[in-house]
């Protein structure tokens, strides 16, 4: 560091204390807004009389979903996931490991990266009519299907590349020694990617707790999940404002839990997954 | 790579492939090409069964009239060149302010992660209070230094430019992060001799960080540009597209053609042109990164 840049030090500081007031405004005043009554919401009060009226309203009303809402998204979110890293880890070690031909590897690759970037709502137009014809619509396999094909591809990407960090050698040893495949992946390869499967086991039920395009159109009442829930209070004929950030703000609680204990693993993942 | 002379596990490596090859064939492949013949097709349900009726290629033909989709297309690419590029350059700042630094990394990090990890439907919601005319906070900001509150949303002027703000607020902390880690990995010794020769903090930033971390920049910016074409969320809640045209964007365009219009044949003709598009786009920017970003 040049003597410029010490003396410098204070006004990055500075500055990225700004930024990160920005980035944490919008998250208190929608936990405020959660905490305010509907005529104080409205009036715009910066200062106001806590109450838990809308909380009460989301979580125990009788016209109420939240708590089937919940249990969706926790039902399609943990499916989807646990799918995803069986199918990514086994294709990552297949591809990396087992001398798939190349045309395979590029095919699967290539798909992993398309589908990775193209809006998915293409994809639940293809979906839908399929869906609607053999019954899977507001299904929660319909969803869990759908989630692994939106966020595999990327899990395989990741898989792939943290199998790709395995020493070889650790291998070939265990192989002279006997060891059949499937006992060697579940022995000695996940044991060696387990940060890299936390980093995209964490991602995967992140992505598909958050997940909305898809769940809008696959899903009715009873399938519907959190993120589906907060866009019909933004819809009918009057905004139920303080509803929208009640469900909002509870919304955050895994975002938050996965920040709080995982966040070395969610630096891992998304980085690995864009830039390698 | 494959262990050396080591005999292959063909019955495994079949066994290990097929449950990501099946979710592939069932849920793109099949899919994809049902949508293409449903994109030839006018498509009526009667009774939950679909009627299909042989029309050509006319929703293609359609598809250049239609004037939802140009805007969707317009605003789409406005959407994604002045966020995304306002994006890396912020978040290249950030990155390189953060990478000054040796207290309290981690805690901005912590923080600046946050956007990436919350529903986007959620982002809407928070900014559709934000950015009301009653009662937001953008407005009593700016009714503090006395000005007049602007219904950001809801006027033609202000709906875009509202919106690609909060995208800016939501995906900053992604190129922030992709770029943080380029930082951390470029070699101290460069940077060390561009200090012995003198260079004060502006010439190393110009001659030596920026030439540097240009691999990282390039990837940044094509992989959020790609992605940034999906917006979906947070349109739905902010402006529905609207006022009139104003945000309408691509996948909300499919949206309205495909599920509220019910217009499956030409929505599904929609759909294929705009996977072909993207597609196209995304070949061409991996070239570009392999071309100018090498492997970052």
């Amino acid at each position: 560091m040049n003597p410029w840049e010490k003396r410098a030090v204070p006004a990055f500081h500075l500055g990225l204390l700004l930024v990160a007031a920005l980035v944490l405004i919008p998250f208190v005043w929608i936990i405020a807004a959660a905490f305010k009554s509907q005529i104080s919401l409205l009036l715009g009060e910066v200062f106001f009389t806590p109450t838990l009226a809308s909380f009460r309203e989301v979580l125990f009303s009788r016209s109420t979903e939240f708590m089937s809402n919940t249990f969706n998204s926790l039902v399609v979110a943990a499916g989807s996931t646990l799918v995803i890293l069986v199918a990514a880890t086994l294709g990552g070690y297949a591809i990396e490991r087992l001398g798939t031909p190349r045309w395979a590897v590029h095919t699967m690759l290539g798909w992993a990266v398309v589908f990775h970037m193209v809006p998915p709502i293409t994809l639940v137009a293809a979906w839908f009519p399929l869906y609607r014809e053999i019954g899977l619509d507001n299904t929660y396999l319909g969803l869990v299907l759908a989630h692994v094909a939106v966020h595999l591809p990327m899990a395989l990407w990741l898989m792939t590349n943290f199998v790709r960090d395995v020493p070889i050698e650790l291998e070939e040893a265990a192989r002279i020694d006997g060891c059949s495949t499937p006992f060697l992946i579940w022995r000695i390869v996940v044991p060696l990617v387990a940060p890299g499967l936390a980093a995209t086991a964490i991602l995967m039920f992140i992505f598909s707790w958050n997940e909305f395009a898809v769940a809008l159109n696959l899903t009715a009442k009873q399938t519907a999940t959190i993120p589906v829930a907060i866009a019909k209070f933004a819809q009918g004929y009057e905004i139920k404002y303080g509803e929208m950030a009640a469900t909002a703000a509870l919304s955050l609680v895994p975002a938050l839990a996965f920040l709080l204990f995982g966040q070395r693993y969610i630096v891992k993942g998304l980085t690995a997954g864009a830039v390698k | 790579m494959t262990a050396q002379g080591i005999q292959i596990d063909r019955k495994w490596r079949a066994i290990a492939l097929t449950p990501a090859a099946v979710i592939f064939v069932a849920m793109s492949l099949l899919p994809v090409l049902n949508l293409m013949a449903m994109s030839v097709h006018e498509i009526k349900w009667v009774a939950s069964h679909s009627v299909w009726s042989y029309v050509g290629f006319t929703h293609y033909r359609r598809l250049a009239e239609d004037e939802l989709l140009q805007a969707g297309i317009g605003n789409t690419a406005i959407f994604a060149v002045v966020g995304v590029t306002i994006q890396v350059v912020l978040g290249f700042f950030l990155a390189w302010a953060v990478s000054r630094i040796r207290s309290g990394r981690t805690l901005y990090r912590t923080i600046f992660i946050l956007p990436i990890l919350v529903p986007g439907i959620l982002i809407g919601a928070v900014w559709k209070l934000m950015l009301n005319f009653d009662f937001g906070l953008v407005n009593g900001a700016i009714g503090l230094l006395g000005l007049h509150p602007v219904d950001w949303l809801g006027t033609r002027a202000w709906a875009l430019p509202s919106v690609i703000l909060v995208d800016i607020w939501h995906w900053t902390p992604f190129c922030f992060l992709l770029l943080l880690a380029g930082f951390e990995s470029l070699p101290q010794d460069v940077q060390e001799a561009a200090r012995i020769d003198g260079a004060d903090t502006w010439t190393e930033l110009r001659y030596v960080l920026i030439p540097m971390m240009m691999p990282v920049i390039v990837v940044t910016f094509l992989f959020r540009f790609v992605t940034s074409l999906k917006v979906f969320d947070e349109i739905y809640l902010l402006t529905g597209g609207g006022p009139g045209s104003a945000t309408e964007v691509l996948s909300y365009t499919i949206y309205r053609t495909f599920f509220t219009q019910d217009r499956m044949g030409y929505g599904s003709a929609m759909s294929i042109a705009v996977l072909f598009g993207i597609s196209l786009l995304i070949v061409g920017s991996l070239a570009a990164s392999r071309r100018y970003g090498a492997r970052a």
